[in-house]
């Protein structure tokens, strides 16, 4: 006999401690530390607080652990607490310029002032599994630093270095008011600002962007990119406190920021230039400022008078879809019950085939 | 100049991957040597490096080298890029094979976006890793058009997007990865080299290999078989110029990497085939060896 299912509470309350169960694991084994998730899922913490939009390294850690490392409910959970949170001031522009460099990379010069600094990168390991690591306590190779005196402190900027022979075009400021956009607190509207284009980027799925910027690069969109500079380390944040009337420095953040670097043939009031695209993500996340970079660059096609033919070039598709918190809610309401609507189009499906049927009675259907 | 030999990576096969494997890789290359230009599909596997970075190059190496080989690794025309050094280490370690930084000494080069500047000669093999093989993508995306393009030798569309360069900057608007036609038939990418290179792959005595990993397709250039630029009548074919020669070894004839020496502008023009810019070094040419500023390029 079939019973109708009730009393959802029970249900609720089993379903969780269930889950409580599952990230546990098995309890003989010893329980994450908070510390060793942000020590040595460093990547991950750092992909939830940029895509999270809240640069806290313990709270990302929590939400790691908590979504038993599902990357977009980390997210989740911490856009779900950043929303709780006052703001207390809106800092100054960061000058990365000034970062203090632990990654510098430039695909388009051989060498450059300030030089290449590799720092530590998945790139040039070689992707065989390393069984030492399945031991713990194995032993660690040093790295043997450089000398941290040649790395100079104000680090020119690869597009300055195009800007000097005024082959890229310029950054222009933004009219006033020079208040940017903020999408966690304003709808997104068509057409987007740079700066509102930029927050959504950033905030985006990192692998949603990541297969755009491929798409792109492979002729779904005419990306034909170098990337200028990729540049990851601490920037100084600054905010001027209302009382004091100049900025001070609240702390250091670590940034990944990438320049990418595109031809531009011209147009009839255009002389032909290289053009930017744009990255910036908290954190190492490299992969993320340079596919964010590209869809920057791509989404500038029909302001450079080309044709939006392909998915990435159309602003409207990219940024209406690119927030994994909100695609994901919405992929998953499909789980919840949809009875009455359901109930609805059985009705009409019903009516449909008895009047098809009705229409072709030679054509009559094969019930198995 | 060229390492020894030493043991083989234990636990691995000889160049890493398996030997149906490497023979499945080699009917392919055969089929593309029969077939100049024609890009053959392969089933191209994962790698321990990321697609992009050289899988293709690396699986076309891996399934024709030999221990008796000597292979050259360079990325932009250099041996010591990093990218060079991690696939040279690579090959170093997984088959043992001598290396060699040396053009005239090695067997089997395997490139990224250059060709040397000394000419290669018979018997031996030039590995291009490639991107993009498709030449005509950037005017066509879809690989179902593509194929059915090059079945027919369509390839007007091609032509008439080098006539709207001209029409339009009063050049052609390609500086590499310049559009080849093979043996008078297929029409060819020639990787990301510089159009400066182009002239190097016609009737070169060497056998040249593409690997596109990441697309699964292999092709290849039989040696002296005939290798065309695009071009018109009245608009010919033309490679890039410098006004310099190279700041070390002064060559004239190689092509010439810019490199930045402040945040003002200066730079100094170097070989970017590191291997020929050193020959000509030891064999006592020298170059201006100091760097340009800007200011005193423009007040030319």
């Amino acid at each position: 006999m079939y019973v109708a299912v009730k009393g959802g509470e029970t249900a609720i309350r089993n379903a969780h401690a269930l889950l409580a169960e599952e990230r546990r694991g098995d309890p003989a084994v010893p329980e994450l530390t908070l510390e060793q998730v942000k020590e040595q899922m460093a990547l991950a913490v750092d992909r939830v607080m940029t895509e999270g939009s809240l640069y806290d390294r313990d709270l990302a850690a929590l939400a790691v652990k908590q979504a038993c490392g599902d990357l977009i409910e980390a997210v989740f959970l911490l856009r779900a607490y950043r929303t709780t949170l006052p703001r207390l001031a809106v800092s100054e522009p960061v000058d990365t310029a000034t970062m203090d460099i632990r990654r510098r990379v430039s695909a388009t010069y051989k060498d450059l002032p300030g030089g290449q600094v590799l720092g530590p990168t998945f790139d040039y390991t070689h992707r065989l599994l390393d069984f030492s690591l399945a031991e713990t306590g194995h032993p660690q190779e040093k790295p043997a630093h450089g000398d941290a005196a040649t790395i100079p402190e104000r680090m020119p900027k690869v597009v300055d270095v195009l800007d000097h022979e005024g082959l890229i075009e310029r950054e222009v400021a933004p009219p006033e008011p020079a208040e940017a956009t903020d999408l966690t607190r304003v709808p997104l509207d068509f057409p987007a600002g740079r700066d509102a284009r930029l927050q959504n980027l950033a905030r985006g799925d990192e692998g949603f962007l990541l297969a755009l910027a491929y798409s792109s690069q492979r002729g779904f969109g005419s990306a034909h990119p170098f990337a200028g500079e990729i540049r990851m380390g601490e920037v100084a944040v600054e905010i001027v406190p209302e009382e004091l009337g100049f900025a001070i420095e609240i702390g250091d953040i670590t940034l990944t920021e990438c320049d990418m670097v595109s031809q531009f043939k011209g147009s009839a009031t255009e002389s032909p230039k290289f053009t930017r695209g744009y990255g910036l993500s908290f954190g190492h996340c490299e992969r993320k400022a340079m596919a964010m970079a590209l869809v920057d660059r791509t989404l500038r096609t029909r302001e450079l008078g080309g044709e939006a033919r392909y998915p990435a070039q159309d602003e409207e598709f990219v940024l209406s879809h690119s927030d994994n918190v909100e695609a994901s809610g919405f992929l998953q309401h499909l789980k919840l019950p949809h009875y009455v609507d359901f109930q609805g189009e059985l009705v009409t499906v019903r009516h449909l085939k008895a009047e098809a049927a009705r229409r072709r009675p030679e054509q009559e259907e094969i019930v198995p | 100049m060229t390492n020894a030999i030493r043991e083989p990576l234990a636990g691995y096969n000889f160049a890493y991957l398996d030997e149906q494997m490497k023979r499945s890789i080699r009917r392919a290359i055969l089929k593309a040597v029969a077939v100049p230009g024609y890009q053959v599909p392969f089933g191209s596997r994962e790698m321990p490096l990321p697609y992009g970075w050289g899988t293709g190059g690396i699986q076309v190496t891996a399934s024709i080298i030999g221990a008796e080989d000597v292979l050259k690794v360079i990325d932009q025309g250099a041996d010591d890029t990093t990218n060079a050094v991690s696939i040279r280490q690579f090959f170093a370690r997984t088959t043992g094979v001598a290396t060699t930084e040396r053009t005239a000494e090695a067997t089997i080069i395997q490139t990224r976006h250059r060709i040397p500047e000394r000419p290669l000669g018979p018997g031996q093999i030039i590995v291009y890793q490639v991107p993009i093989p498709e030449p005509l993508r950037w005017v066509e995306a879809r690989e179902t058009e593509t194929r059915k393009m090059h079945a027919l030798q369509e390839y007007g569309v091609m032509y008439v997007k080098l006539y709207e360069d001209i029409a339009r900057f009063g050049c052609i608007n390609t500086s590499y990865n310049y559009p080849v036609l093979v043996n008078g038939r297929y029409l060819m990418a020639p990787s990301p080299i510089p159009k400066f290179d182009n002239p190097k792959m016609d009737r070169n005595p060497a056998l040249q290999l593409f690997g596109a990993g990441r697309e699964k397709r292999i092709y290849a250039v039989p040696p002296f078989t005939s290798v065309r630029s695009l071009d018109f009548e009245d608009y010919p074919f033309d490679v890039q110029h410098w006004d310099h020669c190279c700041a070390l070894c002064g060559a004239a004839d190689s092509y010439l990497d810019e490199v930045v020496t402040d945040d003002h502008g200066g730079r100094m023009f170097v070989c970017s085939d590191t291997d020929y810019c050193g020959e000509r070094r030891a064999a006592g040419h020298a170059g201006p060896g100091t760097p340009i500023p800007l200011a005193a390029e423009a007040a030319e």
